[in-house]
């Protein structure tokens, strides 16, 4: 197996706080893997950085072992191929649930394609798949801003199929879901690695047993544990610092 | 749906209607019903009209509050007027065939090299594009990949055309300084005070602002308008689906501009006259005003939003001069709390009473965002 992500010593400081410190992760093609860690952990901030919203102070952090990710910005990482779903569900409110999809489809991204693009056959077929599998396409033609807090949280997954990108980055999917909604939630992650790689970062002990994945425990901005969740669960820091409370 | 939707549709047949019936009664029909000087005010109505169109590109789709499209619309005046200052020739007051009669009178020697080519009308015509074009992609280049975002953004517009203001005011600058340019003859060998030709440029004006309409339609129309709502209602989002938003941005700022200077070049020459004041701030919040009341995001209503405020501007000018100011600034206030969707959205909500859900959305949509970030404050990004 290659390896897809390596972040290697990185590091980032806001105002003196070191969010992120000496953080080292691998991460291989198409493996489903979790990141758990209590609030500051330095989680968001490590997706900041995945995505090239945020530049860290040192360290690399290697794309498919040749490009390092520290050099795009957020464009440039989506083009690579990272997609995120963020934890508060930000989709196009004023626009339809299609459009959102269609927004989302993997193609050219450059102002001359968009301003002459026309939609194609296999794009239409694709919208309409997709649209099935998170369950919307009766809501496809409303305003996005009027679906449920549920319904957002999947078009926001929808619009992750549609970009296709070989890594997924997922910010707490469970919040705000009911428990049927998050079981779907976990198998779908879990059909979706493999063909994708997926990391999760989740706060829901329940979930992350569903997902059945490695774990990783980050602390401080630090990897604290890694392994099954029995095995980090074992762990008497990770008791300490995050079960156990 | 297609280019002409029902809204544009109506919008454009009355346009037309109005730009063959104004020059009939003022040409054609005994006893003159439309004078003169009303053919060359509506034309004035129809340049803000396209302006106010050209604004609504890029604050009602994409979110861009710019306070200094008086700037863009004033150079592509400024564009047109040179042309205009050389056809005089040696028909003005110092009869010099060379230097327009205030460069005599401030004792140029030689025509400034930025006036060459200015005698030839289609070198003006060039200009009137690629100089607010030009100055829209330099400003926009560094705005735009700073992520000078909401009100930071609307500031250094209005400081843009504050700053051309003064420059041009200055005699040193080579456009007539205070006064401007004006005592214009005639535009290719037609004479601009004759009814005919105001009758053309009135035209010109309509056909302007109907290609200005649906230009701006097929952009919002795109695939590109669907990402420039994203980029309005979701910035960074819109990022991390892979799209260059600075590029997006970039793009319908220049195609604006360009098109306040059409606007800015079809009205120099049926007012007779352009100056400094015309890149003063109060002049590009008045856009502001004509699209937010009309109905920001609409197109056809910021259209509809300048015809009506400009109208409302020379009656109450002539009638109460010291009342107009307050009365601009209560139809703002009246019109931002109890009309958020404009004067569009309240005769068609009359019509035909929206879903709730539309409702909802687009005051959602028309919400402007001024909130300054605390993140945007210290230049960094801002975390999720």
């Amino acid at each position: 197996m290659s390896i897809q992500l390596a972040l290697d010593g990185v590091s980032r400081s806001f105002d003196g706080f070191k969010a992120i410190n000496e953080l080292s992760l691998t991460v291989e093609k198409g493996e489903l893997r979790a990141v758990i860690g209590p609030n500051g952990a330095g989680k968001t901030t490590m997706m900041d950085i995945i995505t090239g919203k945020t530049r860290p102070d040192t360290g690399s952090v290697m794309w498919n072992q040749t490009i390092d990710l520290t050099e795009q910005d957020e464009a440039g990482a989506a083009r690579l191929g990272i997609g995120r779903k963020f934890q508060k569900p930000t989709v196009f409110e004023t626009q339809s649930v299609e459009d959102n999809i269609a927004l989302s489809l993997a193609g050219e991204r450059s102002v001359w394609a968009s301003l002459f693009h026309r939609r194609s056959p296999a794009e239409a077929t694709r919208i309409t798949e997709i649209l099935e599998l998170v369950r919307l396409e009766d809501q496809r033609s409303d305003q996005a801003g009027d679906l449920s807090h549920g319904q957002k949280q999947w078009l926001e997954i929808g619009m992750l199929l549609a970009q296709d990108p070989e890594l997924l980055l997922v910010d707490e999917p469970a919040a705000g879901m009911t428990d049927a909604e998050t079981m779907r939630t976990a198998d779908l992650l879990r059909d979706i690695a493999g063909k994708h790689t997926v990391i999760v970062v989740e706060h829901d002990m329940e979930f992350v047993r569903a997902l059945d994945c490695r774990v990783t425990v980050l602390h401080q901005g630090h990897v604290l544990a890694e392994g099954s969740l029995d095995h980090v669960s074992a762990n008497p820091e990770v008791v300490e610092v995050y079960l156990g409370r | 749906m297609g280019l002409i939707d029902r809204r544009m549709g109506i919008f454009l047949a009355g346009l037309f209607v109005l730009t063959v019936a104004i020059p009939y009664g003022n040409l054609a029909m005994s006893g003159q019903p439309v004078p003169s000087y009303v053919v060359s005010l509506l034309g004035k109505y129809l340049c803000y009209a396209l302006l106010a169109v050209a604004l609504d590109l890029v604050w009602g789709y994409c979110g861009i509050l710019s306070l200094g499209h008086g700037a863009f619309f004033a150079l592509g005046g400024y564009a047109m007027g040179m042309h205009l200052m050389r056809e005089i020739g040696d028909r003005g007051v110092y009869a010099n065939p060379d230097l327009p009669d205030f460069m005599v009178f401030l004792n140029y020697e030689a025509l400034p090299w930025y006036w060459h080519g200015f005698d030839m009308f289609w070198f003006a015509c060039i200009m009137v594009l690629a100089v607010p074009g030009l100055l829209a992609f330099v400003f926009g280049w560094f705005a735009f990949r700073s992520r000078v975002t909401g009100v930071y953004l609307s500031i250094i517009t209005q400081a843009m055309t504050y700053a051309l203001m003064l420059a041009f005011f200055r005699n040193e600058m080579g456009f007539g300084g205070n006064n401007g340019l004006t005592d214009f003859k005639d535009v290719l060998g037609f004479d601009l005070q004759s009814d005919v030709t105001r009758a053309w440029l009135f035209g010109l004006s309509g056909l302007a602002l109907a290609a200005g309409l649906l230009i701006a339609k097929a952009i919002t129309d795109s695939k590109l308008g669907k990402v420039l709502i994203a980029v309005r209602d979701a910035e960074s989002r819109t990022r991390f689906l892979g799209y260059r938003v600075e590029e997006y941005k970039l793009f319908v700022f220049v195609v604006s501009a360009m098109m306040a200077g059409v606007a800015g070049a079809l009205y120099v020459p049926q007012v007779g006259i352009i100056n400094p004041g015309e890149f003063s701030p109060a002049n590009s919040i008045e856009i502001v005003i004509w699209v937010a009341l009309g109905g920001r995001g609409t197109l056809v209503g910021a259209a509809l939003g300048a015809i009506l405020v400009a109208g409302a501007k020379t009656l109450l000018t002539g009638w109460l001069p010291e009342v107009w100011l307050f009365a601009l600034g209560a139809l703002f206030v009246l019109v931002t709390i109890f009309l958020p969707k404009g004067v569009l959205g309240l005769i068609e909500g009359r019509q035909k009473g929206q879903s709730a859900s539309r409702e909802r959305a687009a005051a959602r949509a028309d919400g402007v965002d001024l909130e300054v970030r605390p993140e945007e404050l210290r230049g960094e990004e801002v975390k999720s």
